[in-house]
C-alpha cells in the first residue's frame, strides 16, 4: 500500500508533463518539437542498439570514474586540510580562486596537457565536481564538536580512529550535501568534456545530432541524460538514506521537541 | 541494589595519592587582556575517595577539571597521577561532561558508545563484551543497547555516558556537573546510582558540581572553592553514614549541619572575592585555606 502510494506520488506529474506535451503538440507541424508517440520511437531505435554500448557505456564510465575520484580526493584533502589549521590557513584563498574558475574554460587547457582521450574528460570532470566535496568536508571537518572532540580525547582514541569515529561520521551530512552537488555538476562536465574534439559519448553525439537537424534524435539524447540524473539521485538518496539515517532520527527528535 | 560493603571511608592518608594537585593556575590569554581563571589550587586524592568540588558558578571548576583530565595545560602547577605529570589525557582516567547530548557519538548505538574506548584500546572482544555487557547492567540500560543516545532521555543518555567511563575501568572518575541538565528526580537516581558504582567498583572519583546539597550528599569529603580567581576556600570530610538514601540521609540532622556550613562557606567565599562579575586582585577571605600553600 505505502509503495503504491509512493510510486503514484513519483509517476504524477511526468505523467501530467507528458499528457499536456501530448495535447499541445496534436495538431503540430513543428520540425522541432517531435511528438511524444514519435520521439519514443526515435528513442528506441537510437539508444537501443550498438549506441548504448559506444557511447553511453563509455560516458558513463568516465562519469563513475570522475564521481568517485573527486569524492576520493574531496575528502581525503578536505579532512586534511580541515584538521591541520595552517594548513587550512594557507591554502583557503588558493581553493576559492580554483573553485571560481568555470571548469569549461579548463578543457582546451587540459586538452593540450593532457590529450584528447578519457584521462582528460575523467579530469575535467573532477576538476569542476571536487569543490563542493572539498569545501564542504573542510568546513564539517573544521565544525567537530568540542565536547566530542574532548570526549575522544580522554578516551585516548587519536589519530585514524578519531578520524574515522568522530572527524568522518561527525562531517558525514556537510559530505553527503557537497556529493550532492558533486554529482550534478560532474554530469553537466561529463557532457561537456565531450562537445569538444570528441568522436564518441553522450555529448558528442547530441552535439552531433544537432549539427545535422537530426531533431527527435538530439531530444532522445537529452531524455538520457535526464534519465542518468534520475538515476544519479536516486543512488545517492538510497546511499544517504543508509549513512546519515543517525542523522536524520536525530533531527526528526530535536525538531519534536 | 546497594552493595554489602563500603570499605572506603574520608580522606585518611593512605599512603601516596592517587591524584595530586599541585599549586595549578590557569590564565587566560583574551583580547582584552588576561583572565585568571584559577588562582592557585593545591590537593590530594587518595584511591578510593569520592571527593565533590563545589563552588559558586563562574569559580573555574570546569577549567580546573580540564587541567585535571590533561586536556588543557595549567600556567604554572602540576597535576600528577599515580607519581605521573599529566599533560595530556592520561589512559587510568574517564571523563563525564555536563553536556551528555554533546559527549555520546550520535552515530553510534548505546553499545558502540560504550564498546568504543575499549575496542581502541585493542581489548580482545569476549573481554569487551562482558566488561561492556556489565557496565550496561551496573546503570540499569542493559536493555537498550541498540538505542541510538538520542532516542534516550536526557538521564538515560547521561547513564549511558557513565557506563562508559566505569567500561574504561579507569583509576579516577572525573564528573563535570553531569547532573546539571537532568530534572530533580533523574538528579536523584543518579546520584544513587554514582554512590552504588564507587561502592562496587571501588573507583577513585572526583565530582564537580555546583549544587551543594548534591556536594554533601554525595561526597565522602567536599573541596569549597572560592569565586574566580579560585582557591581552595575549605576542605572538610563528610562523616554521614556510607548507606545513604535521598529520604533519611536529606533530614538527617548533621546532613543539615554540613550542608549550612558548606553554604555559609560558599556565601563567604562569594563576598570574598568582591562582585561576581568583578574578582578583587587580591581575593584576601578567601586564600585562609589555601593561603598557607601559596608559594
Amino acid at each position: 500500500m505505502r509503495l503504491a502510494t509512493r510510486t503514484a506520488y513519483l509517476l504524477a506529474l511526468p505523467i501530467l508533463l507528458i499528457l499536456f506535451w501530448w495535447v499541445t503538440t496534436i495538431g503540430s507541424t513543428s520540425f522541432f518539437v517531435p511528438k511524444p508517440g514519435e520521439l519514443s520511437l526515435t528513442f528506441v531505435e537510437v539508444w537501443f542498439g550498438d549506441r548504448f554500448f559506444e557511447d553511453v557505456v563509455p560516458s558513463l564510465t568516465n562519469l563513475v570514474f570522475g564521481v568517485l575520484l573527486a569524492i576520493v580526493l574531496g575528502i581525503g584533502l578536505g579532512v586534511l586540510i580541515g584538521s591541520v589549521r595552517w594548513l587550512r590557513a594557507l591554502t583557503e584563498p588558493t581553493l576559492e580562486f580554483f573553485r571560481a574558475i568555470p571548469p569549461p574554460v579548463l578543457v582546451p587547457v587540459l586538452m593540450l596537457l593532457v590529450g584528447i582521450n578519457d584521462t582528460m574528460k575523467v579530469a575535467v570532470i573532477v576538476s569542476g565536481a571536487i569543490w563542493p566535496v572539498l569545501l564542504n568536508t573542510i568546513e564539517g571537518v573544521r565544525a567537530v564538536d568540542s565536547v566530542l572532540d574532548d570526549t575522544a580525547r580522554t578516551y585516548g582514541i587519536g589519530g585514524f580512529a578519531r578520524i574515522r569515529h568522530l572527524v568522518l561520521p561527525s562531517a558525514g551530512p556537510q559530505i553527503m550535501a557537497g556529493i550532492r552537488q558533486c554529482l550534478s555538476i560532474a554530469l553537466i562536465l561529463m557532457v561537456i568534456s565531450e562537445m569538444f574534439a570528441s568522436s564518441s559519448g553522450l555529448g558528442f553525439t547530441i552535439v552531433q545530432f544537432q549539427r545535422s537537424f537530426a531533431i527527435p534524435e538530439m531530444w532522445s539524447g537529452i531524455v538520457v541524460l535526464g534519465m542518468i540524473g534520475i538515476i544519479l539521485s536516486f543512488i545517492f538518496q538510497w546511499t544517504e538514506r543508509r549513512i546519515l539515517a543517525w542523522y536524520h532520527g536525530l533531527r526528526e527528535v530535536e525538531n519534536a521537541g | 541494589m546497594l552493595a554489602k560493603t563500603a570499605p572506603h571511608t574520608a580522606a585518611e592518608k593512605r599512603g601516596e595519592p592517587l591524584l595530586s594537585v599541585r599549586g595549578v593556575q590557569k590564565i587566560y590569554q583574551v583580547d582584552a587582556g588576561e583572565i585568571e581563571a584559577v588562582r592557585n589550587l593545591t590537593f590530594d586524592l587518595h584511591p578510593g575517595e569520592l571527593a565533590c568540588l563545589v563552588g559558586p558558578s563562574g569559580s573555574g571548576k570546569t577549567t580546573l577539571l580540564k587541567c585535571i583530565a590533561g586536556l588543557m595545560a595549567p600556567t604554572s602547577g602540576e597535576v600528577i597521577l599515580s607519581g605521573q605529570p599529566v599533560t595530556s589525557p592520561p589512559k587510568d582516567m574517564a571523563v563525564v561532561f555536563q553536556e551528555y547530548g554533546r559527549s555520546l557519538f550520535p552515530w553510534m548505538s548505546v553499545r558502540d558508545n560504550v564498546e568504543l574506548p575499549l575496542k581502541n584500546a585493542k581489548m580482545p572482544k569476549a573481554e569487551r563484551n562482558k566488561l561492556v555487557h556489565e557496565a550496561l547492567e551496573a546503570v540499569d540500560l542493559d536493555h537498550v543497547p541498540g538505542s541510538y543516545p538520542w532516542q534516550l532521555s536526557g538521564g538515560m543518555q547521561q547513564r549511558v555516558a557513565i557506563a562508559r567511563a566505569v567500561a574504561y575501568q579507569p583509576k579516577v572518575l572525573l564528573m563535570d556537573e553531569p547532573f546539571a541538565a537532568v530534572d530533580a528526580q533523574t538528579r536523584a537516581d543518579l546520584e544513587d546510582l554514582i554512590r552504588h558504582v564507587w561502592k562496587t567498583l571501588g573507583v577513585t572519583i572526583l565530582f564537580v558540581t555546583h549544587d551543594i546539597d548534591e556536594s554533601v550528599y554525595l561526597g565522602e569529603r567536599v573541596i569549597i572553592l572560592s569565586s574566580s580567581p579560585t582557591v581552595i576556600q575549605e576542605d572538610i570530610p563528610i562523616d554521614l553514614p556510607a548507606e545513604r538514601d535521598q529520604l533519611t540521609t536529606r533530614s538527617a540532622p548533621r546532613f543539615t549541619e554540613l550542608r549550612g556550613h558548606v553554604y555559609e562557606q560558599i556565601q563567604i567565599a562569594k563576598r570574598g572575592s568582591g562582585a561576581d562579575t568583578e574578582p578583587a586582585p587580591d581575593a584576601e577571605p578567601a586564600r585562609d585555606a589555601a593561603g598557607k600553600e601559596a608559594p
